[in-house]
């Protein structure tokens, strides 16, 4: 659920180059892009569009999995049946999305051992969001509704991003994303429409949800060196601050709605520009966060690595029976 | 580390009546699971009513590279097509 490639953690970093290609080839990839023509996986390609894109999408797949996590921890203390077997077809839906974009990437030339590896090894970066903790059964429906809107938003715009394989799989997501947002919107506002306690629970989680949400979109305009590269490229279709002004728009009268108050002091209607002027993120957090630092950092790739170590003789044991197998077919 | 799991290409038909269609890819180590495995990736939502597993390696593509070679002669054999043909409006079921 997260497309806002990081190419590193800090904010001095320049543009990477275009390495050096043969120029009428180059131009002639350049025009079909620039025509929005999609790029398929035996297509010549330039090789910084080709790793940009094995960057993204595989950080996209990552965040995807690396999700299943805060959600899936509340999966036994879901408060009824039929919240549970919600949250249990959103955090499988996760899961499928984490494979659409990891074959996606595969098209490209790596493979799932080195992206997982990769992921494991601390090497890879997912989503920010995903390091915070998720406290309380109102984070559920907090994350449902701007988590997941925020990579709808996101996400919506990269079913015509350039490289074919990509923008098939964001096709699929999209189609689930929308259930994801729903659930969440109606769970938060059961909760702000019931007791007190569950309201002030609701409030809680918008306030501990808004800003690492508006952090998913990525840094702004003039630090995130890499945008112009892949708006050019049609790998990202819109800047990072276009989206996030639209998000903030379509949010705040959905929270308003709920009687829950956003927290940001300078949040307010901008009759001129037709939208909300707000606050700025603390983009030293989200730094922070990005190298590894969030408060969750350390418990999220642990799970990950017990998962894939806990499951290596799973897979041992697939791979001998179907190997004695085909040897028996073969005698 | 263990062996990578092989790479499978999934089809999925809707429906009755139509064509399998390529989906996307799964790991398994065999054909049995890849199944499985395709059957909760693409078919949560009750997308299809049948599903194709093939071995990735199984598959040969054509180049881009013969793109033109291959495809663009077809281009200029307009004749090839019902419209080509010019018959007077009073003939009529043709
Ligand atoms: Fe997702
Ligand atoms: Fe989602």
């Amino acid at each position: 659920m997260y497309v806002q490639e990081v190419k590193t953690a800090s904010l001095g970093d320049r543009p990477v180059p275009v390495v050096v290609e043969d120029p009428a080839r180059l131009a002639a990839f350049e025009a079909r892009v620039a025509a929005d023509e999609f790029v398929e996986p035996k297509d010549w390609m330039p090789e910084a569009y080709r790793k940009t894109l094995i960057r993204q999408i595989s950080q996209h797949a990552h965040s995807e999995i690396v999700g299943m996590l805060p959600e899936g921890n509340w999966i036994g203390r879901a408060p009824t049946l039929r919240r549970k077997a919600i949250l249990l077809a959103k955090v499988q839906d996760e899961a499928g999305h984490g494979l659409y974009l990891y074959c996606a990437a595969e098209t490209l030339g790596v493979s799932r051992d080195q992206m997982t590896q990769a992921l494991l090894a601390g090497k890879a970066k997912y989503s920010t969001i995903f390091n915070y903790p998720t406290l309380t059964w109102a984070d559920m429906g907090t994350i449902g509704w701007l988590v997941d809107g925020a990579a709808i938003m996101n996400q919506v715009p990269l079913q015509r991003t350039s490289y074919g394989p990509y923008a098939r799989a964001m096709v699929r997501v999209c189609k689930e994303e929308s259930f994801h947002q729903r659930q969440g919107y109606e769970a938060v506002m059961v909760l702000a429409a019931g007791t007190p306690e569950q309201k002030a629970m609701a409030q809680d989680a918008l306030d501990r949800w808004w800003w690492p949400s508006l952090m998913m979109f990525g840094p702004p305009d003039d630090q995130s060196p890499n945008s112009a590269q892949s708006m050019r490229w049609r790998i990202k279709r819109d800047t990072n601050d276009e989206l996030r002004q639209k998000f903030v728009d379509i949010t705040v009268p959905q929270a308003e709605a709920l009687g829950l108050k956003i927290p940001d002091p300078d949040l307010r209607w901008n009759e001129e520009k037709g939208g909300y002027d707000f606050g700025t993120p603390d983009w030293d957090e989200f730094f922070a966060v990005v190298s590894g630092e969030g408060p969750m950092a350390h418990e999220r790739l642990t799970a990950r690595r017990e998962a894939w170590d806990n499951g290596a003789w799973v897979r041992d044991a697939a791979m001998a029976h179907a190997d004695k197998r085909t040897a028996r077919v073969a005698a | 580390m263990s062996r990578e799991l092989p790479l499978w290409e999934v089809f999925v038909r809707a429906k009755n009546g139509l064509s399998h269609r390529h989906v996307g890819s799964v790991h398994a180590a065999d054909a049995r699971m890849a199944i499985e495995g395709a059957r909760d990736v693409y078919t949560r939502r009750l997308e299809g009513v049948s599903l194709w597993v093939v071995p990735s390696d199984a598959i040969t593509a054509s180049d881009p590279g013969e793109a033109a070679s291959l495809f663009e002669p077809a281009e200029d054999k307009v004749y090839r097509h019902p419209t080509f043909y010019v018959v007077p409006d009073n003939i009529k079921h043709i």
